[in-house]
């Protein structure tokens, strides 16, 4: 059987690089799907605790990320179509209406 | 070596690549792809770990609607390639926090989990079964599984009032 920790560093290097997509990329939809990505290496933790506790617990969680996720895809998709609406981009750079 | 950790280790190779191959491809369309492959591999090791019903939802939820949903906005909008895209010089900052971010983890993980922690070789009884999974779920989760369904309600109505086009009455100026 594999030692559970390489399911975690596998989910923290997964982690570490839906971190660097939000960092050095500048089209905002792929910001969010490094977001996704982030998302998903937790639940990949979530899964691998909840099989070496044999604790079904973990699964449970992992389903409310799901939809946690979705809800925030639809919505962030919608923000997108309206910023592309009103300023014809989806460069993050360019997102700076509020600055002062 | 056994099958398993040969099946693990190409399964992460392949998450690991599809991972860099998002970061780093210029085509929005090339880097929702490589992300659909992504959540297949994580899929397939849901499965490794004993939970079927997780990995099922995963290839449908996440692989399935919410891609589907990614690739629909990207091509809608037509806004696939940004014009220099990769700005070097702030790549480099951020590398270094990314590479900190990893060691901080790692160290933080290990010593919360000891270095051998190995999985038992079988599952427990309830671990594969959706059904002891479901009773859980309407039973000690049930307020937090009620709310989830306010949060989808609301996260949709937010969804159409965002992309809603303003229509114009007859008589008033734009």
């Amino acid at each position: 059987m594999i030692p559970v920790n390489y399911y975690i560093i596998l989910s923290a290097v997964l982690f570490i690089m839906g971190a660097s997509g939000v960092l050095i990329r500048r089209n905002a939809l792929v910001v969010f799907m490094s977001v996704e990505l982030m998302l998903n290496a937790a639940n990949l933790a979530f899964v691998a605790f909840a099989r070496m506790y044999q604790n079904v617990n973990g699964q449970i969680f992992v389903f409310f990320i799901m939809t946690v996720a979705a809800a925030e895809v639809a919505v962030g998709l919608a923000l997108m179509v309206a910023i592309f609406r009103s300023k014809q981009s989806i460069d993050v750079d360019q997102m700076n209406n509020l600055k002062g | 070596m056994s099958v398993e950790l040969i099946v693990f280790l190409l399964l992460a190779l392949t998450a690991v690549g599809t991972g860099f191959g998002m970061l780093l491809s210029r085509h929005a369309v090339y880097a929702a792809l490589f992300l659909v492959l992504n959540f297949a591999t994580v899929a397939i090791m849901y499965l490794l770990l004993d939970a079927p019903f997780v990995a099922l939802s995963q290839v449908t939820v996440y692989a399935g609607a919410i891609m589907v949903l990614f690739l629909f906005v990207i091509m809608l909008l037509g806004a696939e390639q940004l014009p220099n895209e990769f700005k070097w010089r702030d790549l480099l900052p951020a590398i270094v926090l990314a590479l900190l971010l990893l060691a901080e983890s790692i160290y933080l993980l290990f010593q919360k989990i000891t270095l051998n922690a190995g999985l038992t070789s079988s599952a427990a009884e309830g671990l594969t079964d959706p059904a002891v999974m479901a009773s859980k779920l309407f039973s000690s989760y049930l307020l937090p599984f009620e709310v989830t369904s306010i949060l989808l309600l609301v996260a949709m109505v937010g969804a159409i009032v965002l992309t809603k086009q303003e229509k114009k009455k007859k008589g008033e100026q734009a």
